[in-house]
C-alpha cells in the first residue's frame, strides 16, 4: 500500500474536523504537559528534601558504638561450648569511641577504588555558657575542605568563611539556631565546658544553617585540631570516619565488609536512612499514576474523536472500499489520523511542560531552613521527556485501534444501498 | 466473431437469512461481453441491486460463480477482492460519494493512486483527460462539495473510467438527477459504449433508459425472465 496515499487521505480527513482534531490534540497536549512538569517538580522537590539528608549523609560511617561486649568470658568456657548462655543485666563496657588505629585504616580507604572520598569527624559533647545557664552542644571537628567536598559543608554555612575554622585557632561556626540562644554574633567568643569540665574559649566565625532546626540548635563545627585539644586528645584521636563512595548501592555490601576488615561498628547509608528511600519512591510512584491517568483520559478523547468521525465519514470509507481500497487501507488510515494527534499533541506537550518546568524553576522559593534553594527546583530530566513522547504515541495508538478496526469492518454495500 | 466475456454469472443464488429465510436471488446464469451496453430492470424488489452487490464483488455472500474477466471470484480475499475492484471495476452510484475534502482532481485520482501503476503525475494526466470527455475539465481544481449534482455524478463517472474498467456497474445512475442531466448522464454512456467500447452494466427501474440500452436483462422476483 502507497504510505503517501494512506497519508494523503488521513491528512485530508483530519483538516476536514480540524477543530475536533485540534481539541483531541490538546487534550493529549495538556496531558504530556502536566506529565512532564509534574514530574519535574516532584522530582526536583524529592531530590530536594533526600539531599537535606542523604547529601549530608556518609555512604558509609565507621565509629565505634558504646555497647556490650559480645564476647563474654563464658563463652570462651571449654566447659560451655555446647549450651546456650543465658546472662543477664550485662552493662556496656568503658571502651573508647574512637576509631582505633585510624591512620591505617585511612590509607586503607585511599587505595579502595569504590571510595570516592573520605571525611574524618570528632564529635565531642560539652556544654556553651552564657552566663549562668549551660546549654548542652555538640562541636563536630572536621577537615572542613573533605566536608565542602563530600557533603556540600560549605554551601550551609550563612555567615563567615567556612575555611577560617581552619586557619584562625580556636574558632567556631555556630548552628544559627545555638547562635541565637547565645546572642552570639561573628567574632564574638563563646565558652565552652567539656565533659571532664574544662573550660575553652572559642571564637565565632560563622553561622550554619541545615534546615532542620533540631539540629541548628545543637551542632557547631570546629577543626579537627581545636576538638582534639579541647576533649584532650592525641592528633590521631577520630570518632568517625564519613565515606562517600562512587555507587551509593554499593553502601551495605561495603558496609559489611569493612566491620570485618577493620573490626569496627560500620552503618550504611540505606539502612540509617530506610524512610527516605520509601518516601522518594512512593512520591515518584504518585506523580507516574497521575501522569499516566492524565495521559489515558487524552486517549479516550482521542477515542471519541475517531469514533464520531467514522459515523460522519461512513460513505467516504464505503466508496473507498467499493473503489478498491481494502480493509487494512482503511484501518491504516485510521492508525494514520490517530498517530498524528498523538505525535503531534505529544511533540507541542513536550515542548510546553519544558516551558512550564521553566516557569516553576523561576517562581521564587526562599526559607530559611534551605539557604541554597532560590526558586522552586526543577530535575529536567531527559528520561521524562522521552517517557512523555513514547506514551503519547502508545496512548493514541491504543485509542485509534478499536475505531480503526471498526471502520475496516464497514460493509460498503449497507451504507451505498442504504441511501 | 465472438467478442470476450467480461462477466458472467454461473447459477447465482443468495437467500437472506435474518429473520426467516428467503431466497431473494434465484439461480441466474448469463453472460455479459466486451463493449455491452446492458440495463438490469425490474420492479422495485425484485433483487436487481442485490445482484449487482454480488456481481460488484462488495457482497460475498451468495451460492454459485462470478468471473470476471475469466477469474472466478471465489475463495479470494478481501484484499484480493479490493484489488479487482480497484483494477477491473468501476462504479457510479445513485448517490454520487464524492470524497468532500478532496478537489474534482484529486477524486478522479484517487483509485489510480490506489492501483499504483502510472506514476502520480500519469494518473493526473488521465484524471484530466477523463474529466475532459466528460466536458467537466474546468472543474479539477474546485472541491468537490462546491458542484451541481449533475457535475457531481459526471466526477463519479470520470472516477470509475480513471483505471481503464473492463466493466463500469452503475446503480440507478440517474435516479438522483433531473431529466436535463439524466439524460446527459445517458448520452455519456452510450457514446462510452460504443465509441469506446466501455462495457456498462446499470440496474435502472427507468425504463426509457432502459429501452435505448443493447441490451436488456429483465428481472422478476429474484429471477431473470429475459436476457
Amino acid at each position: 500500500m502507497n504510505f503517501k496515499l494512506t497519508f494523503k487521505i488521513a491528512k485530508a480527513l483530519l483538516l476536514a474536523r480540524w477543530k475536533q482534531t485540534l481539541v483531541a490534540a490538546i487534550g493529549v497536549t495538556f496531558g504530556i504537559t502536566m506529565f512532564i512538569a509534574l514530574l519535574s517538580f516532584m522530582t526536583g522537590l524529592n531530590d530536594l528534601l533526600d539531599g537535606l539528608v542523604l547529601n549530608r549523609t556518609a555512604h558509609v560511617r565507621l565509629f565505634n558504638d558504646v555497647k556490650p561486649n559480645p564476647h563474654q568470658p563464658i563463652n570462651g568456657s571449654d566447659a560451655y561450648t555446647d549450651s546456650y548462655n543465658f546472662i543477664r543485666s550485662i552493662k556496656s563496657e568503658n571502651s573508647r569511641l574512637e576509631v582505633y588505629n585510624s591512620g591505617a585504616i585511612l590509607q586503607a580507604l585511599r587505595q579502595d577504588k569504590r571510595v570516592k572520598g573520605i571525611a574524618p569527624k570528632i564529635t565531642a559533647q560539652v556544654f556553651f555558657n552564657d552566663g549562668a545557664v549551660e546549654i548542652t552542644g555538640v562541636i563536630n571537628g572536621i577537615d572542613v575542605v573533605a566536608e565542602s567536598n563530600l557533603f556540600h559543608f560549605a554551601d550551609y554555612v550563612v555567615e563567615g568563611v567556612p575555611l577560617d575554622i581552619r586557619d584562625v585557632s580556636n574558632s567556631i561556626i555556630l548552628g544559627k539556631g545555638l547562635a541565637d540562644k547565645l546572642q552570639a554574633n561573628v567574632g564574638d567568643v563563646v565558652h565552652v565546658t567539656t565533659g571532664k569540665q574544662q573550660q575553652f574559649s572559642l571564637k565565632v566565625v560563622g553561622f550554619f544553617q541545615s534546615g532542620m532546626q533540631e539540629i541548628d540548635k545543637i551542632q557547631s563545627y570546629a577543626s579537627l585540631a581545636t576538638t582534639q585539644k579541647i576533649m584532650g586528645k592525641p592528633g590521631n584521636y577520630i570518632t568517625d570516619l564519613q565515606i562517600k563512595l562512587t555507587n551509593i548501592d554499593q553502601a551495605p555490601m561495603v558496609a559489611k565488609e569493612y566491620r570485618h576488615l577493620f573490626n569496627t561498628d560500620a552503618e550504611d547509608i540505606q539502612t540509617a536512612n530506610a524512610h527516605y528511600e520509601t518516601g522518594s519512591a512512593v512520591r515518584s510512584l504518585i506523580s507516574y499514576s497521575v501522569g499516566i491517568t492524565l495521559l489515558i483520559v487524552a486517549g479516550f478523547g482521542i477515542y471519541n474523536i475517531l469514533n464520531m468521525m467514522i459515523y460522519e465519514k461512513m460513505d467516504s470509507i464505503a466508496i473507498l472500499k467499493a473503489t478498491g481500497f481494502s480493509g487494512n487501507d482503511v484501518n491504516r488510515i485510521f492508525i494514520y489520523i490517530a498517530l498524528s494527534i498523538g505525535l503531534f499533541g505529544g511533540l507541542l506537550g513536550l515542548g510546553l511542560g519544558y516551558v512550564f518546568s521553566y516557569i516553576i524553576d523561576q517562581i521564587p522559593f526562599v526559607t530559611p531552613s534551605l539557604p541554597t534553594v532560590k526558586t522552586y527546583p526543577i530535575d529536567y530530566n531527559p528520561v521524562f521527556y522521552f517517557i512523555g513522547g513514547v506514551f503519547s504515541v502508545i496512548t493514541t495508538f491504543l485509542a485509534g485501534w478499536s475505531p480503526a478496526r471498526k471502520a475496516s469492518k464497514i460493509d460498503p454495500v449497507i451504507i451505498i444501498r442504504g441511501k | 466473431m465472438e467478442k470476450d466475456i467480461v462477466l458472467e454469472a454461473i447459477h447465482v443464488s443468495k437467500t437472506f437469512k435474518d429473520p426467516i429465510s428467503v431466497k431473494v436471488i434465484k439461480d441466474n446464469t448469463f453472460t455479459i461481453r466486451q463493449g455491452e451496453f446492458v440495463s438490469i430492470t425490474g420492479k422495485s424488489g425484485c433483487g436487481k441491486s442485490t445482484l449487482l452487490y454480488i456481481l460488484s464483488t462488495m457482497d460475498t455472500d451468495y451460492e454459485g460463480d462470478l468471473m470476471i474477466a475469466g477469474e472466478t471470484m471465489r475463495g479470494k480475499t478481501e484484499n484480493q477482492l479490493a484489488r479487482i475492484r480497484n483494477e477491473k471495476i468501476g462504479f457510479v452510484f445513485q448517490f454520487h460519494y464524492l470524497l468532500n475534502e478532496f478537489t474534482v482532481l484529486d477524486n478522479v485520482m484517487l483509485p489510480g493512486l490506489k492501483l499504483n501503476r502510472w506514476p502520480e503525475e500519469e494518473v493526473r494526466q488521465r484524471a484530466l483527460e477523463k474529466l475532459e470527455i466528460l466536458g467537466i475539465k474546468e472543474l479539477a481544481g474546485k472541491m468537490a462539495n462546491l458542484i451541481s449534482g449533475g457535475e457531481k455524478q459526471r466526477v463519479a463517472i470520470a472516477r470509475a473510467l480513471i483505471n481503464d474498467p473492463s466493466i463500469i456497474m452503475c446503480d440507478e445512475p440517474t435516479g438522483n438527477l433531473d431529466v436535463k442531466n439524466g439524460l446527459m448522464v445517458f448520452d455519456i454512456f452510450k457514446e462510452l459504449a460504443e465509441k469506446k467500447q466501455q462495457t456498462l452494466l446499470v440496474v435502472t427501474h427507468d425504463l426509457e433508459f432502459a429501452n435505448n440500452t443493447h441490451r436488456i436483462i429483465e428481472m422478476e422476483d429474484g429471477r431473470i425472465i429475459s436476457h
